[in-house]
């Protein structure tokens, strides 16, 4: 007789009366393939953790966001936010799919370069740069957006000494009626200082005022807020346009659309509360078309979203390594992918499904990853099946931030595999090694 | 080791505890493991049961079997 496959033994307590939570089933479905391939080959091919990668989801998510703003509105431009993954492969993905880079430092300014995007394809975000990339930037024709006035000044001088010409915008905080306001980027509107700025620019011959920037925050879950924001950035191209004669050629809502992540202690599940493209594109084409800015010289719409397009492209998978009991009677999973590489799981309740079938029970857990430091918890409680030493399990939505916000710490990082449109892998990122890691250290002699 | 006396364990993996009032839901292999320890069966007999019916090595079904014991234990249903 053949003989049957064992389960963990496992009781739960059950407590009558107490109403859930989430309101929802706490059924944990096997997810044993991501696109069409078999989870577990996947980690037997290329090791345990593995970030898993899917072309065809990136490719989507841009057709999909694409079509919400260009039936609504005839200029529409997206601009990949290097910091929400730059893995090469990622962004030559975008770029092909048409997307300008959106950098924030020297550093990513010179990886899109060397992706192969020109200077006036690439949108320089962020508070700290430096003259040497201000005067780089600015010669080789990139869309140099503001942040401060020391900046502002700082550019000018770096126009003045080398005689260049800037492309520049400004970035405009500003209150959009949600909480925390973010205004410590750009300069703020309602006190005036963004027109102040406007108008400083608009006197320096040197520099060129192509566009409005604002980036309202992240993880935005309402559409009316961008709503909020465009026409407030109308009103200013307006104002531009009576007060100077000049149109400005674009106005950058930034990103922060939500992805269908779930934030750690919501109460709803992000499946159902994540905001679609077209509510997010409605929102702004509608706000500005319909201000003072006159048809024939609408500017065009340049969107910067990063989580949205790659979040649900992304997943982890990984094996058990161990179960345990608390002091309190809980059961705890430990499992190889660690905070320092789902840098992530700081701020969502990540999905995680085990790659096999299991018998529909489950049972509180709390998954701990494997580094010896307290803050490692992947889940802080979660109803998850029994999983054994060995077997598997996958977790979803993990490809914005966590292969830039990661950090080399305690053990290395895994290789990260890219799915093509034909199901074929390739290693886009490969396992680092003791030799990677100390390959930038130096001994001095004493020591040696 | 033995189930206390009143506990009940319906087919279908329920078990109540009167004195308590606590009340649980076991897998498969949970229920079968307590029927056994109400059958009277020693930990060895338990495993050579398992062992000839689940496809399993002895040290995973050890390591699984003490974790689940501890658990009864922690829930009050079985006695030393």
């Amino acid at each position: 007789m053949e003989k049957r496959v064992f389960e963990r033994p496992t009781i739960t307590k059950l407590s009558p009366g107490l109403p859930s939570k989430h309101g929802v089933g706490t059924a944990i479905a096997p997810m044993p393939f991501v696109e069409g391939l078999k989870v577990d080959e996947l980690i037997e091919k290329y090791g345990s953790p593995l970030f898993i990668l899917s072309e065809s989801v990136m490719r989507k998510n841009v057709e999909d966001v694409n079509r919400a703003f260009k039936v609504r509105y005839p200029k529409f431009q997206l601009a990949w936010s290097y910091k929400t993954n730059y893995l090469d492969a990622v962004c030559r993905v975008f770029h092909q799919e048409g997307s300008w880079a959106e950098v924030v430092s020297g550093f990513e300014y010179d990886k899109a370069r060397r992706n192969g995007i020109p200077g006036e394809h690439i949108i320089f975000n962020g508070p700290g740069k430096k003259a040497k990339e201000l005067a780089k930037a600015a010669s080789e024709g990139a869309y140099i957006h503001i942040d401060h006035f020391d900046e502002l000044y700082l550019l000018a001088d770096v126009c003045q000494k080398q005689n260049l010409e800037a492309r520049v915008a400004i970035r405009v905080n500003m209150d959009v009626g949600i909480y925390p306001k973010w205004d410590r980027f750009g300069f703020n509107y309602e006190n005036g200082e963004a027109w102040d700025a406007i108008n400083r620019i608009m006197a320096n011959p040197k520099l060129k005022l192509m566009g409005l920037h604002t980036h309202i925050g992240t993880y935005i879950m309402t559409a009316d807020a961008y709503k909020i924001a465009a026409t407030k950035l109308s009103d200013l191209a307006s104002n531009i346009a009576h007060k100077f004669n000049h149109n400005i050629a674009y106005i950058d809502m930034g990103g922060g659309f939500a992805s269908r992540n779930t934030l750690r202690g919501a109460y709803l599940s992000g499946e159902d509360t994540t905001p679609s493209f077209d509510e997010y594109a409605d929102a702004i084409t509608s706000a500005i078309i319909n201000s003072q800015i006159k048809p024939d010289k609408l500017p065009t719409i340049i969107l910067e979203t990063g989580r949205a397009l790659i979040d649900d492209a992304g997943h982890i998978a990984g094996t058990v390594i161990a179960n345990k009991r608390l002091s309190d009677g809980r059961r705890a999973t430990i499992i190889d992918v660690g905070v320092n590489m789902l840098f992530t799981s700081f701020w969502y309740d990540h999905k995680i499904n085990p790659t096999q079938n299991h018998s529909g029970l489950v049972e509180e857990t709390i998954i701990y990853g494997p580094l010896c430091m307290n803050i490692d918890v992947i889940r802080p409680s979660l109803m998850f099946p029994p999983l054994k030493v060995g077997e598997h399990f996958i977790i979803s939505r993990t490809g914005a931030y966590n292969n830039t916000q990661w950090m080399q710490f305690i053990t290395t990082r895994p290789n990260i595999i890219l799915i093509d449109k034909n199901r074929e892998t390739h290693i886009v990122r490969k396992a680092e090694t003791l030799d990677d890691i100390v390959a930038n250290e130096e001994i001095p002699e004493h020591l040696k | 080791m033995k189930v206390k006396e009143n506990i009940a364990i319906s087919d279908n993996g329920f078990v109540f505890n009167p004195t308590t009032g606590d009340s649980f839901t076991l897998n498969n292999t949970g229920k079968e493991i307590l029927l056994l320890i109400k059958g009277g069966k020693s930990m060895g007999e338990i495993k050579t049961t398992l062992l000839s019916s689940y496809d399993m090595d002895e040290t995973t079904l050890d390591r699984y079997l003490l974790d689940f014991v501890s658990e009864l234990r922690f829930n009050n249903l079985i006695d030393e």
